[in-house]
């Protein structure tokens, strides 16, 4: 029995890492400016875990094969003994603490720690129970204010606004759908109406949760023109998991024919 | 065996049914009411998961027998998505708090933290019953809300606030449901409290002469270090758990903001913050997955050390590692949190400590490894599911790297690469501790061994299943597979439901093969070969009395401790192990 577990050990270990090393369910080719970044720290941390998984199981597969049942001689000491255990430990992990955890925050930095570009378009996202909305300041650059009160999804005032009394509100332009323009930066504000969501675009490498009373900005630039799912994250509800919508990712001109479009449809 | 004489006894064997066997003070009865009803609590969230496992990928199969789980969401049995999300809510709740703090930590710490130090019982055994049966009351609660109107809560095990908190109008089982859990967990909570209470005194107080604190067994040390945990993990979410009610009940608003527009209802609360729920939760959140992993640690090294003939390759460092474990266990609990919304430069902060914990768990299995070279490894079904938690443990730890780095926690969040982390390293490498202890010590516990080749069947099914299941949960992850979804509906999901096919097969076959587990443990209760006192020809005080140990565990005496715990190995002794009651010379070794 303890040579067949430690051959049981050994064939999980390597079949497990099989479909790691044929890529065959990878992250989809990333569409950001700053996603090649997560991709190279994802890909870094998968060979560094990946050696100490299979290192560690096959250790394990082996000692087990060899030394399971046991019975003469005398008990012997792995060299070293826990000193070395502890030395390896120190050095290994924390090499790759300094390397992935402490240089990599790179990756990390790119997306929260810059400010948007002054030129970013502005839109605004808002999730509710179970579906995402999305608002273009219009011409005047500037968002109508958000009333609680007046949201009203029968009459499609799904942001709460009051275009009689404010200005601002009145050519916002609102969507169900996500369009951007490709290689200009992108400042979402984010806008939780009822309970937590959150936004996820694989493609993107975004992941962000809305949270009530907070709004948070988040910006990036998409590269690469198509149709993307932007799915809701966040436990919200008996229709999680229908929560979604489309990103659109247009080139400037198509983008500014469909905010036209949009306009004139409000 | 030299022993001295009891002066006095804590208290006299009850007679009555009830004071022996339900309202008990004996702490081996305590601990075996906690095994009970994890093991009751188990298999009810397994059959959950089955459930929720069929209805992922077969969403329009009709499941006999479903509404009798829900009052709500089974018309004609089929499964509708509020009735999957409260059923994962369920899950995750029963098996986190009833399950895996229960099994590994209440239960075989209980039976036999005393024994293992010399003691008679609890400190406190009073407070000790009381322990168990608020746990009872608040398992109670919480399965109460299965029959309650709305259904139970579908706000998932951490009840993210203001989802759990704004009642009704988001959504069904967001009422009584969503209370009856607030209210189970903050029993729960009272009774961790008091149950740690009693192990910190009871190890510290109730050591026999010579059992230094150096000179305790492994597990015993994760027990102890647990209960130190648990002691400040639970005395936050119990307060947390009360501020939810309140806010649910009596208008409160600590979690949640103004200007909420739930359902087309405007909500008459201001002021209160979601990420303060998050941050309270996980504070607890955090520290609970060591409470479950801690214990199976101690417990697997333990068992390990038995069947290994040989110590580790350094007692003190194991302990140093499992408390600095401990320590920063406290200092984590932010990187459940990266994308939620707080300052980003705390992820930083976060995530440091994060990565710095693997290197006291990655000595650990260093030491677990490299003294496995040279042992005269016995193999049963202990020490089988010992080894096993080691790969588990590997497995579930790596994808840990994974999640501690920001970065690609913005890829790997709420995916199921979460999901299969947290299961291989928390749920199946903690229940492979409880497995281990489970086939170890249940001739002590009965007098009786278990049947071996059953329990060989169970191992190989066990492990080559939750493998199955569990590793294709990171594939998933990697292929951005969202977690706590009751349909799959999204287009780029849909290439990926042959694995999801795979998993539930997998799923199906592996619960199953529990049943073995459960038929073997009644079965060899009744019919299982006579134990002996010492089958596993071991070291520690559980050893040297009888199986099962007398009421008062020593038979009104004291014994007296003169070794190490594991003195395996010796040359120059009788058998190839010398028991810590064994008079003979410290020089002998």
């Amino acid at each position: 029995m303890g040579k067949l577990f430690g051959v049981v050990i050994a064939v999980i270990a390597i079949a497990s890492a099989v479909p790691i090393v044929m890529h065959t369910w990878d992250p989809p080719p990333n569409i950001s400016t700053h996603g090649h970044a997560i991709d190279e720290q994802l890909s870094d941390t998968m060979l560094e875990a990946g050696i100490s998984f299979l290192a560690a199981q096959l250790f394990l597969a082996f000692f087990v094969w060899k030394f399971a049942g046991r019975k003469d001689g005398a008990i012997k000491s792995f060299p070293g003994g826990a000193r070395a255990m502890v030395i390896a430990a120190l050095v290994l992990v924390g090499s790759e603490i300094l390397a992935l955890g402490v240089l990599g925050q790179k990756a990390w930095a790119s997306v929260y720690f810059s400010p948007p570009a002054a030129n970013a378009l502005l839109v605004q996202a808002q999730a509710g129970q179970f579906a995402f909305y999305f608002r273009y300041p219009g011409p005047d650059g500037k968002f109508g204010v958000i009333h609680p009160d007046k949201i009203n999804e029968g009459e499609l005032n799904f942001f709460g606004l009051d275009p009689e009394n404010d200005v601002e509100a009145r050519d916002d332009i609102v969507s169900a759908e996500l369009a951007i323009p490709s290689d200009r930066e992108v400042h979402l504000l984010m806008h939780a109406k009822d309970v937590g969501h959150s936004f996820y675009v694989r493609e993107l490498r975004i992941q962000q949760d809305f949270v009530p009373g907070l709004d948070l900005g988040l910006h990036f630039t998409a590269t690469k023109p198509g149709k993307y799912e932007i799915v809701c994250t966040q436990l919200c509800g008996l229709g999680h998991y229908n929560m979604k919508a489309y990103l659109s990712v247009l080139s400037q001109g198509d983008f500014d024919e469909w905010l036209k479009q949009k306009a004139s449809e409000q | 065996m030299a022993e001295a004489t009891a002066s006095a006894q804590h208290h006299a064997p009850p007679q009555s049914f009830i004071r022996k066997y339900v309202f008990s003070v004996d702490h081996k009865v305590i601990g075996k009411q906690y095994f009970a009803l994890a093991l009751v609590a188990v298999f009810v969230g397994m059959v959950l998961s089955w459930l929720m496992r069929v209805h992922l990928v077969w969403p329009g199969f009709a499941i006999p027998g479903l509404h009798f789980l829900s009052k709500v969401g089974a018309a004609g049995n089929v499964m509708t998505p509020e009735y999957y999300l409260s059923l994962m809510t369920m899950h995750g709740t029963l098996m986190v708090f009833f399950v895996l703090t229960n099994a590994p930590f209440a239960a075989f710490g209980n039976y036999f933290l005393p024994i293992q130090i010399g003691a008679e019982d609890m400190a406190f055994p009073r407070f000790n019953m009381m322990s168990f049966w608020t746990t009872f009351v608040a398992f109670c609660v919480l399965v109460a809300a299965f029959f309650v109107k709305d259904g139970p809560p579908i706000s998932g095990w951490t009840a993210y606030a203001p989802l759990s908190a704004v009642g009704s109008d988001a959504g069904p089982g967001l009422g009584l449901g969503q209370t009856l859990w607030g209210l189970s967990i903050a029993i729960f909570c009272l009774a961790s409290l008091l149950g740690s209470l009693n192990f910190i005194a009871t190890t510290l107080d109730l050591r026999v002469k010579g059992m230094t604190l150096s000179r305790m067994p492994l597990c015993t040390w994760a027990w102890f270090i647990t209960s130190c945990i648990a002691l400040l993990a639970f005395a936050v979410l119990l307060p947390a758990c009360i501020l939810l009610v309140l806010d649910r009940t009596a208008g409160t608003s600590f979690f949640i903001p103004s200007g909420l527009v739930v359902n087309d209802n405007l909500q008459p609360h201001s002021g209160g913050s979601p990420l303060l729920w998050q941050h309270l939760f996980w504070f607890f959140g955090h520290p609970e997955v060591y409470i479950a992993i801690l214990p199976a640690m101690g417990i697997v090294s333990h068992v390990l050390i038995n069947s290994m003939r040989r110590p580790l390759l350094s007692h003190k460092v194991v302990i140093a590692c499992m408390m600095t474990i401990g320590f920063l266990s406290y200092m984590v609990w932010g990187h459940h949190m990266f994308v939620s919304g707080m300052n980003p430069f705390s992820a930083l902060v976060f995530s440091f400590p994060t990565l710095v914990i693997t290197i006291p768990a990655t000595i650990m299995t260093l030491i677990w490894l490299g003294s496995l070279y040279g042992s005269k490894l016995r193999i049963n079904t202990a020490s089988l599911y010992a080894l096993g938690f080691i790969s588990m443990f590997v497995s579930g730890g790596v994808s840990g790297f994974f999640l501690a780095q920001p970065s690609i926690d913005i890829y790997l969040h709420a995916t199921y690469f979460v999901v299969g982390h947290f299961h291989m390293v928390m749920g199946v490498a903690a229940l492979f501790g409880v497995f281990a202890g489970t086939y170890f010590w249940f001739p002590k516990m009965t007098g009786r061994m278990m049947n071996e080749s059953l329990g060989k069947l169970h191992f190989l099914l066990t492990f080559i299943g939750t493998y199955c299941i569990f590793m294709p949960f990171h594939y998933l992850g990697m292929a951005g597979n969202v977690r706590r979804y009751s349909t799959f509906v999204a287009d780029y999901l849909q290439p990926l439901m042959p694995v999801h096919r795979f998993i539930t097969i997998a799923a199906l076959v592996t619960g199953a093969a529990q049943f073995i587990f459960l038929f073997n443990l009644i079965y060899s209760r009744f019919k299982g070969a006579p134990a002996g006192d010492n089958p596993w020809e071991a070291t520690s005080l559980e050893w040297s009395t009888s199986s099962p140990p007398p009421f008062d565990n020593f038979g009104g005496k004291h014994p007296i401790v003169y070794h190490d715990p594991y003195q395996y190995g010796v040359e120059g002794s009788k058998g190839d192990y010398i028991m810590q009651t064994s008079p003979e010379p410290e020089e002998a070794k």
